[in-house]
């Protein structure tokens, strides 16, 4: 696989690492008790703690300690015993504290990895440098009043999980894969929603380009960007800035950028001299945070299949390729789709790649056609499985089955309903069949002759015109074994 | 002076020799007399009324019900304002009440005012007030004396019988100092024996609640009231609370103090070295053991405390920033002009100087040099206490290297101020409990305090010492 930019003289590579915020799905904030249901009416869900009122205390959640551990587990990633909060300081209208509550030099977890897989069968390992726990801050409404700007602190102090990565990622689709992987580990553990319109994931990219095997180039950070779509548009526009930059003698300035999402195009923030110093330092009101090995492991002992281990099990049990099987496990409701689908019926087993390919291909378009998913499928993993058992005892074509699937979308009908009602069945009658092709052998002469002289390739010719007779309905193994036989 | 003791109030109103509310129009009389020390920040005579009222029709035993007590303007408290001293919090009205201030009233105790402090707890005369200085009520006329701070206004609030009792907080030496300046008693817990919640942040790893009184048994019924564990403060200690007052036993005989050769420094006036001695002779003469100690990294102290308390409070002090509450300056033409102005316009001189230091400090750059270096001194100095403690059950000191001074007189010198907390900044770094008490006088007849330093928890063993100095004194 090339994930070269070609440039003017040489080939650059791109050098990317991500950091992720994901909000840890819990009912309260980090700190305070506090709600953190999205959406509620402007500063309904602040505690006295979350407004920074004089001689308030932050007290931890333990639930989202536990959360983060989970995390971590499900990111291969070391656990540690010992971590500290730290305040980073910074003055901002919906940071009330004047400092954001983080983990600075001693993250609740370290080094872990994830793999991401390619069409072609191969994988990657994407190194993860560490996780910290973070309070979020609130908002700032800009856009109220002409001249006033309004803080809404609901969501000021909901917690956040920061994922760094290193810089392992070498382009775009990469940074895609890798978000969506991170996204779907959170959501099988049920530690984030993985809702990136609503922000509950986002991520800040750092890139740089160099020639390869040179060493990293200076990066630049691209900030807060909430959807797979943007960071591929911020990664592709960012890397030609800076590769048209340089190979016009210029130099890459450390800048912390903003990617503009109605242009397509990245602009600087604040530079290398601008930027903050935090003046970390550990919060004096939190105690370090200590977790035992036992508690540990009471935490890994919950943590339910996560989607490697899916993906390698659906391999085994049911002889898929590795990309069909990283398909099915991407998105828990898919894989959960899936076992419903193919545990419906057992003689289903035996037909994986066909449940494979009718969810992923054909109920998928359909999806996708209608602005819907998977959780709210008109077509239930029963009914289709229905569908795939009629396709796979000869009860209707594939041809037929995919009229059928378009109806039982619209009219939430089941397979069998339709094919009864429509009569749909596949027609399996040696001598009906025969009779069928009789007439187009009749109709036909001066095709048969020259099928017979050698054009073999006139078989088609005479299998469409006898489906065409049929409806479709033909079963077409039988046509194609007595039409060759009749034509001998 | 014939001040009545809480203990003995106490009886009188179980008696019904005096009623609530007799004695606390007493102290209402007294409080508007002495209006010219400028001790409260707030009084409301109106709303002590109302808080009679309310106990009058309360037919349930409380343990201090009825007993007038002055809070230090930190705490927020609901019933009035609260302001730290300092303009950023000119109208401020919390709508919460402190755990301290909550277990008083949960006693029964009536809120006589907030009393004057320096702003934000930043000083060591009360002089650093937005709402200007307290005089200390010992002062002879014309010679206006500080009354030490931060706490100073609780202080004078109990030498001038304004009160019962005051709340404080110690954050280096802001009860001990005030309470040695203006002739009382104040007790400094071990860090973690009173709940945070609800005082304003100075210094989060040192501020600690306490209490002044007349005497230390008053101090020991008090302390009580306010100690305890609070899930809210992450910092608060589980531990349980003794009944100090029941278990004071003024009987020292085979106990060991501990005398740190550090605490004698060049300089020292002669008559607190000599109130010093006395005590040690006294205690002798008790059955206690004399035992010369040594804390080698005391000199370090003042220097490692004004590098961890500006930097902690630079941060603690971000949050008055003019957007939710308190204080916004009228000029504002951005965000950061706001922050600036606001920022500028209501903090006073002295806050804003530690917000620098604690701001420099914590620099890129300069972190290691000074807050990390100070955070392994203030081990070192802590490690010192331990040791020492396994040689001794308690250590004695002066409290303050002077007598109050004549107000403004250090005004100009900063360095000269953070001078007054030498004797009291090593216990406050090392978390321990501290007492300061009355003993003796300078040649201007002022009062001198002294010093009792205990174990982490053992506040049974200090008000044990005290009270045994206290009586020895008597």
């Amino acid at each position: 696989m090339n994930n070269l930019i070609k440039g003017e003289n040489h080939d650059w590579e791109m050098v990317i690492g991500l950091e992720i915020h994901a909000q840890v799905k819990s009912n309260s904030k980090l700190f305070s008790s506090s709600s953190t249901k999205f959406g509620s009416s402007p500063n309904s869900q602040v505690s006295l703690v979350d407004a920074a009122m004089p001689g308030m205390l932050p007290v931890i959640n333990k639930y989202c300690v536990e959360q983060a551990v989970k995390t971590g587990v499900g990111l291969n990633a070391k656990i540690n015993n010992y971590s500290v909060f730290d305040r980073k300081n910074y003055f901002y209208a919906d940071l009330p504290q004047g400092y954001q509550i983080s983990q600075y030099k001693y993250p609740i977890v370290g080094e872990g990895k994830v793999t991401i897989d390619f069409k072609d069968g191969t994988s990657k390992d994407i190194r993860i440098v560490r996780l910290h726990l973070e309070q979020d801050a609130g908002k700032s409404l800009h856009d109220q009043n002409p001249s006033k700007t309004y803080v809404d602190l609901n969501r000021s102090g909901v917690a956040l999980m920061e994922i760094v990565s290193e810089p392992d990622i070498r382009t775009p689709d990469e940074a895609g894969m890798y978000i969506s992987k991170i996204r779907s580990i959170l959501m099988y553990l049920n530690t984030c929603d993985g809702n990136m319109q609503e922000g509950s994931l986002r991520a800040d990219v750092n890139i740089s380009v160099r020639k390869p095997g040179e060493e990293y180039g200076t990066r630049c950070e691209i900030k807060n960007l909430n959807s797979i779509k943007f960071i591929k548009q911020a990664i592709n526009y960012e890397a030609k800035r800076q590769i048209e930059i340089l190979e016009s003698g210029g130099s890459i300035e450390q800048n912390t950028m903003l990617f503009n999402t109605s242009t397509g195009k990245t602009r600087p923030m604040r530079n290398k001299e601008e930027a903050h110093d935090y003046r970390y330092f550990p919060d004096p009101d939190l105690l370090p945070l200590e977790i035992s090995e036992e508690e540990i492991g009471k935490i890994k002992s919950s943590i339910p299949e996560l989607p490697d281990q899916l993906k390698n099990r659906f391999i085994e049990t049911y002889k898929l390729s590795n990309y069909d099987a990283s398909v099915l496990t991407a998105e828990k409701q898919t894989s959960d789709y899936f076992n419903e689908t193919i545990n419906s019926d057992s003689e289903l087993k035996n037909h994986a790649k066909i449940v494979v390919n009718w969810i992923t291909s054909e109920l998928f378009s359909l999806l996708n056609k209608n602005n819907l998913d998977l959780n709210n499928s008109p077509v239930s993993p029963e009914n289709l499985g229905q569908l795939i058992k009629l396709i796979s005892t000869n009860e209707i074509s594939g041809k037929i089955a995919k009229d059928v699937l378009e109806d039982m979308f619209s009219s939430g009908k089941t397979a069998r309903q339709i094919v009864d009602e429509k009569g749909l069945q596949q027609v399996t009658d040696q001598d009906e069949i025969a009779k069928v092709i009789d007439e187009v052998i009749a109709e036909n002469p001066k095709m048969v002759e020259q099928y017979l002289a050698g054009k073999d390739k006139l078989l088609g010719f005479f299998v469409g015109q006898a489906m065409k007779l049929t409806k479709g309905k033909a079963n077409p193994k039988m046509l194609n074994d007595i039409l060759k036989s009749k034509l001998k | 002076m014939s001040q009545s003791s809480l203990k003995q109030t106490l009886k009188d109103l179980d008696t019904k020799k005096i009623s609530i509310r007799e004695l606390n129009q007493d102290y209402l009389k007294r409080i508007k007399e002495k209006e010219n020390l400028n001790i409260f920040i707030h009084f409301s005579e109106e709303n002590v009324l109302k808080q009679i009222d309310n106990l009058e029709k309360d037919n349930s035993a409380k343990k201090l019900k009825g007993i007038p007590i002055a809070i230090k303007d930190l705490f927020c408290t609901k019933s009035m304002p609260t302001t730290a001293a300092s303009k950023i919090l000119e109208n401020f009205n919390p709508t919460y009440e402190s755990f301290v201030t909550q277990k008083l009233l949960d006693e029964g105790s009536i809120f006589v005012g907030k009393t004057n402090l320096d702003e934000f707890a930043m000083g060591s005369a009360t002089n650093t007030s937005f709402f200007g200085n307290t005089i200390n009520p010992l002062s002879k006329e014309n010679e206006p004396l500080a009354p030490g701070g931060s706490s100073g206004g609780s202080a004078a609030a109990v030498a001038a019988d304004l009160c019962l009792g005051a709340t404080g907080t110690d954050t280096g030496g802001s009860i001990r100092q005030p309470a040695s300046f203006c002739g009382v008693v104040g007790i400094k817990p071990t860090y973690g024996l009173c709940s945070r919640w609800g005082i304003a942040a100075f210094a989060s790893s040192l501020d600690q609640a306490g209490i002044f009184s007349h005497n230390v048994e008053d101090a020991s019924i008090l302390l009580q009231s306010i100690a305890g564990f609070d899930q809210r403060d992450s910092t608060s200690a589980k531990v349980d609370i003794p009944n100090y007052f029941e278990n004071l036993d003024d009987d020292l005989n085979g106990k060991t103090v501990g005398i740190p050769r550090e605490y004698s420094i060049d300089g020292t006036p002669m008559e607190i070295s000599q109130i010093w001695e006395d005590a040690i002779k006294f205690l002798e003469k008790k059955g206690v053991k004399i035992k010369k100690i040594s804390l080698p990294h005391t000199k370090y102290a003042l220097p490692t405390y004004y590098i961890i308390a500006p930097a902690e409070a630079s941060s603690n002090l971000a949050r008055y920033d003019g957007v939710k509450y308190g204080f916004r300056s009228d000029e504002i033409n951005s965000l950061d002009e706001m922050y600036e102005n606001t920022r500028a316009q209501g903090f006073g001189r002295e806050v804003k100087r530690r917000i620098l230091i604690g701001t420099y400090v914590l620099s890129a750059g300069y972190y290691d040099a000074y807050y990390l270096k100070a955070q392994k001194v203030r081990k070192l100095i802590a490690d010192d206490f331990n040791k020492a403690f396994k040689e001794c059950d308690f250590i004695v000191t002066p409290t303050a290297p002077s007598a109050a001074f004549p107000l403004n007189e250090k005004q100009s010198d900063p360095i000269k101020m953070y001078l007054n907390d030498v004797f009291t900044v090593p216990a406050s770094l090392a978390g321990l409990p501290g007492i300061s008490i009355p003993f003796g006088k300078d040649k201007n007849n002022l009062p001198l305090g002294i010093q009792i330093l205990g174990k982490h928890f053992d506040e049974q063993q200090v008000f044990n010492t005290a009270l045994s100095l206290e009586r020895s004194y008597e």
